[in-house]
């Protein structure tokens, strides 16, 4: 099977310190893959380099043909001076029927928020909006940059929640960064670790055992962990229960790994 | 009709103000202000040059603002620290440029009509001008519309749908010495900055979208051009900074009526 997206030998510096070097990686259609790594390790450089942001100094990426991508940022500072409904943002850059953004809102789980301001959704609803456009015209890999910055932790973990759900949707591949490495990881396939260069990869298991990866963030896993695992009891109580998640190795993984 | 001098002025600024309008939400937006200032300022080197080798003062002043324009593009493409540099080389553009218009043998040039503007003065060629450049603007925003918003919003949603952000700036680049060279006879090269901006800044208070903004600045623009033109007429003042006058008052205006959002 030919990958969706793949980075052979990549190098990326900013002026003259290198950012990564010798990355290669590649997402196969439908897998959930993290980068995670601690702060300055190159992850957000790697995926800007990735969706075509950053030219790489050496080696190359390649894009499936005619991929379509998803890509929620790290961030986003709309100007004050720049009036945009949330309906509008989803119009960007290729207009959308009403239909499809009130199905997209609802997949992310703000569909009450077409006609608010973007600059006055709080972080969580922000997100979910980023998430809604990223998934607008139905993309083979979703690519989300540290998507849970600046949200307290059950926010982190119903985000997280909402991210499987609509991948399960989807059933889109899933590139994802991460600091916040415990509660990723039970959620993924597979997990490179990144300092600059890859460390290791492998299951997440294989990850969390793997010495480069304890030297990078020690072992002190099980609260995080555990918190994941409480917030995602709470699905039983919505609609949304375990019937999409055993499609999913690692909602066995996860309880595997404690 | 267009015999009548005051009918060819309200024309250009009308022309004039249209364009500056929608460009100008871009220049909030993106926060380019000091950019459209620096370019803007070049435009009268541009004048000294087209006086000394007797060619048109638009041509001149298109061809300088938009080198102008390219210089700080590659300079602002190097990250902000390079803020002391575009001030250094927006200034001595401007004094440059009054230097050499000095320096021209002969014919004594009336400065204040570049600085300031001197719409009562334009001639049916200026007319053409001004309403092709302010098409041309209009025309190309609008073709653009969608891709600029994005790059605008954020460099790498437009990088991840496809589009180049830094093809976008640069047509706005353009875009802006063009609106420099067409408005220098209306307002001059020292207010173009506020026909940019103040209409913009006074509609956001009245928008929700993006292109209620545009719309709303574009009538404002409109209104200050035609409204400046008739006060000035009224009170003996000069057109151009009547213009701007007015499009303050409306920002003014639009800070106690509108409210954001």
């Amino acid at each position: 099977m030919t990958a969706l997206i793949s980075a052979e030998g990549v190098e990326v510096r900013h002026g003259k310190a290198v950012a990564v070097q010798g990355v290669s990686l590649n997402i196969q259609k439908g897998e959930i893959v993290t980068i995670v790594g601690p702060n300055g390790s190159g992850k957000s450089t790697m995926l800007r380099a990735l969706i075509g942001a950053i030219a790489p100094s050496k080696g190359r990426v390649r894009r499936a043909k005619g991929l379509r991508l998803g890509y929620v940022p790290q961030s986003l500072r709309i100007d004050s001076t720049l009036p945009m409904t949330v309906r509008r943002f989803l119009d960007l850059p290729v207009r959308v029927s009403d239909a499809a953004a009130q199905e997209a809102l609802e997949a992310a789980g703000v569909a009450g928020v077409a006609q608010r301001q973007m600059v006055d959704l709080s972080g969580g609803q922000f997100q979910r909006v980023l998430l809604a456009r990223a998934v607008m015209h139905g993309p083979d890999l979703l690519i989300l940059d540290e998507p849970t910055q600046g949200l307290d932790q059950p926010g982190q973990a119903a985000f997280y929640r909402q991210i499987e759900e609509v991948r399960a949707k989807l059933g889109c591949a899933v590139l994802m960064v991460s600091h916040e490495l415990h509660v990723v990881m039970s959620a993924s396939d597979r997990v490179i670790c990144l300092n600059g260069h890859i460390c290791c990869e492998g299951t997440p298991e294989v990850v969390r055992a793997a010495p480069a990866y304890r030297e990078l963030f020690g072992t002190g896993t099980g609260g995080a962990l555990a918190l994941y695992r409480h917030e995602h009891d709470h699905d039983h109580m919505h609609d949304h229960g375990h019937d999409h998640s055993h499609d999913h190795s690692h909602d066995h993984s996860h309880e595997a790994a404690e | 009709m267009l015999d009548d001098f005051l009918i060819r002025a309200a024309l250009a600024g009308l022309g004039t103000a249209l364009a500056a309008g929608l460009l100008g939400c871009f220049v909030v937006w993106r926060r380019m202000a000091y950019f459209g200032d620096a370019t803007a300022h070049a435009a009268i080197l541009g004048v000294a040059l087209s006086l000394a080798f007797s060619v048109s003062v638009f041509a001149g002043v298109l061809a300088v603002a938009l080198a102008m324009a390219l210089i700080l593009h590659r300079l602002e493409a190097r990250g902000p620290e390079v803020n002391t540099v575009l001030g250094v080389l927006a200034h001595s553009a401007l004094a440059l440029g009054l230097v050499a218009v000095a320096l021209i043998p002969g014919t004594r040039v009336d400065l204040d009509a570049y600085l300031f503007g001197d719409v009562l003065t334009v001639s049916r060629g200026d007319l053409a001008v001004i309403w092709g450049g302010g098409a041309l603007v209009v025309g190309v925003l609008w073709w653009q519309w969608s891709r600029l918003l994005t790059a605008t919003l954020s460099p790498d949603l437009a990088y991840a749908a496809g589009i180049d952000p830094r093809r976008e700036q640069i047509i706005l680049t353009l875009l802006l010495s063009l609106v420099v060279a067409v408005a220098i006879k209306v307002v001059g090269a020292l207010l173009i900055t506020a026909l940019l901006i103040i209409p913009a800044a006074a509609a956001r208070g009245f928008a929700r979208t993006p292109e209620a903004m545009a719309l709303v600045s574009m009538g404002l623009a409109g209104a200050a051009a035609l409204i400046g033109l008739q006060s000035a007429i009224w009170f003996d003042t000069p057109v151009g900074p009547t213009i701007v006058c007015v499009a303050a008052l409306s920002f003014a205006g639009s800070r106690l009526l509108g409210r954001s959002g």
